[in-house]
């Protein structure tokens, strides 16, 4: 344990030095990560200008619902973040490099692709959250604070089960380009209330790609929406589920790896 | 001279071609963006009959339309001019005979060639069986559609290339280019018609180019407007068409005093 977590603080040093050279690319970036979120918040922001309901869920409801959603995806997106993995490891060997040390492959291929800028976007939705909080009058206490914390967690979990699942498909075949793309835009879904979708997307939201749970489902345990609450306090199984099966899917591929040679 | 032009269309289209397979997931992802916006609308209905007067059936037409058509008009022109500028290889397009602003747009033709018949055909198919999408039935709306489409096409062309060429004067287009994208998509009316903007909004913007490109079109698609009303929005991306030149024009032309390529 001691020796992962100075090699998460020789990674963090490193980073911190490479970014300080440039200084204003860092706020371009997070500037323009922001604004690209804020594309559903200013749709729902809009929309809530003809009309009172979402089917059946109020415009401090459903802004509630994005603002938990932004927290767990900056986490994810700032500390798992594997989209060039098939391309800088597996095309261009360097998982063989990563092999050869003792930390576990996954934790060495996450540190080396962080990207801490996006944790913002994580402190703009806790902030929208908040906002939403008092609006809706809320009681906020330990308890609160505590199941908050323990549901992004959860979700963070899924994100992370799902996406290293996806990524370790590289091990077995040399395109899966288009799933990872396909999956982030599933995602979006977990945004609005799932009871305006049909049933089929219900379930594939819930139990199959379990988006639902990276949004709607946590942060409806603390609004009076019943057939959501049901399922809130799923999230954090769920997301032992999924984190599990996701490192379980990783072993598995890295033992059938066998380097893009030379 | 002009066959040259035509053989980069033809090239770009056989290029893409090759990659094909990359573009089919991109269907499917184009057809779940209109679902989640599809069901959202549904919701937002319930009760009202038209918002910002759009019937619920034409609300589905519009945005079934608005994302296929993103998926023909949408390119990447802008990060190709930024890259050539970047590694400095526009110095070998300048020295090349024939100019380089148009064999972009060229290529891009051949690009949107290649995403009109592989990407927002089928696209669109898909999406009608999906969807309840009512087709026009009416012939000439189909002939403006197609021709403001391709006018669609050329003014986000415009844009990109804009954007494109700021890399001659700033060090780092990067922000530039994601802030662009986020703008076209949201003032263009693919993710909210422009007509439900609060009013200070869609009054700004009748006074820009991005409602050309998405909303002005998907608006007589799905028969919002009719008759003479199509001659009038056509006149609008006529304008902006050729208002658009101008601003490329210039700094193209101060772009080669500015240049100045290191190495090499």
């Amino acid at each position: 344990m001691v020796f992962y977590t100075s090699l998460i603080w020789e990674y963090m040093k490193n980073y911190i030095k490479t970014k300080l050279t440039y200084r204003a690319d860092f706020w371009v970036e997070v500037l323009s990560d922001l604004l690209f979120q804020a594309t559903n918040l200013i749709f729902i922001l809009v929309i809530f200008q003809h009309t009172n309901s979402l089917g059946g869920w109020s415009e401090a409801e459903v802004v509630f619902v994005y603002g938990y959603f932004m927290i767990p995806y900056g986490i994810f997106m700032s500390f798992i973040n594997l989209w060039g993995f098939s391309e800088r490891y597996i095309v261009k060997g360097e998982m063989d490099r990563v092999l050869t040390r003792p930390a576990h492959s996954l934790f060495q291929v996450i540190l080396e692709n962080i990207d801490p800028p996006s944790i913002i976007g994580s402190f703009v939705g806790a902030v929208i959250l908040g906002i939403c909080w008092v609006q809706l009058d809320i009681p906020f206490g330990i308890v609160e604070l505590l199941v908050l914390i323990v549901m992004v967690i959860g979700s963070v979990m899924i994100y992370t089960g799902v996406y290293t699942a996806l990524t370790a498909i590289s091990f077995f075949s040399d395109a899966p380009t288009g799933i990872l793309p396909l999956m982030f835009n599933i995602q979006g879904y977990g945004r609005y209330p799932i009871t305006i979708y049909n049933r089929l997307i219900q379930v594939v939201l819930t139990w199959i790609a379990p988006f639902a749970f990276v949004g709607v489902y946590p942060a409806s345990y603390f609004l009076d929406q019943e057939i959501t609450k049901s399922f809130a306090l799923l999230t954090p199984v769920v997301g032992i589920v999924f984190l599990t099966g996701g490192i379980l899917f990783w072993n598995y591929g890295v033992r059938k790896y066998r380097g893009a040679g030379s | 001279m002009f066959s040259a032009y035509l053989d980069f269309i033809r090239i770009r289209f056989l290029m893409m071609l090759a990659y094909r397979v990359n573009y089919y997931s991109g269907i499917l992802i184009y057809t779940l963006n209109i679902g989640v916006y599809y069901f959202t609308w549904q919701a937002i209905y319930g009760s009202q009959q038209t918002l910002g007067g759009f019937t619920v059936d034409q609300m589905t037409t519009y945005v079934a339309v608005s994302w296929m058509a993103r998926a023909f008009y949408f390119n990447n022109l802008d990060r190709e001019i930024a890259n050539d500028i970047r590694d400095g290889s526009v110095a070998i397009q300048f020295i090349r005979p024939y100019n380089y602003v148009f064999v972009k747009m060229m290529q891009g033709l051949g690009e949107g060639l290649f995403r009109l018949l592989l990407f927002m055909g089928p696209g669109m198919i898909i999406a009608c069986i999906l969807f309840p999408v009512k087709l026009p039935t009416d012939p000439a709306a189909w002939t403006a559609f197609l021709f403001m489409l391709l006018m669609s096409f050329l003014i986000n062309s415009q844009i990109n290339i804009f954007t494109g060429l700021l890399s001659f004067f700033v060090e780092n287009n990067e922000g530039m280019m994601r802030m662009k994208r986020v703008l076209v998509d949201l003032f263009s009316g693919v993710i909210v018609p422009i007509s439900l903007f609060p009013g200070w909004l869609s009054g700004i913007m009748k006074f820009l180019p991005f409602q050309a490109i998405t909303f002005l079109p998907s608006s007589v698609f799905t028969g919002r407007i009719q008759g003479t009303g199509i001659w009038q929005v056509l006149g609008i991306q006529l304008l902006w068409f050729a208002i658009l030149i101008l601003p490329i024009f210039l700094m193209w032309r101060s772009a080669r005093h500015r240049l100045f390529v290191q190495g090499g």
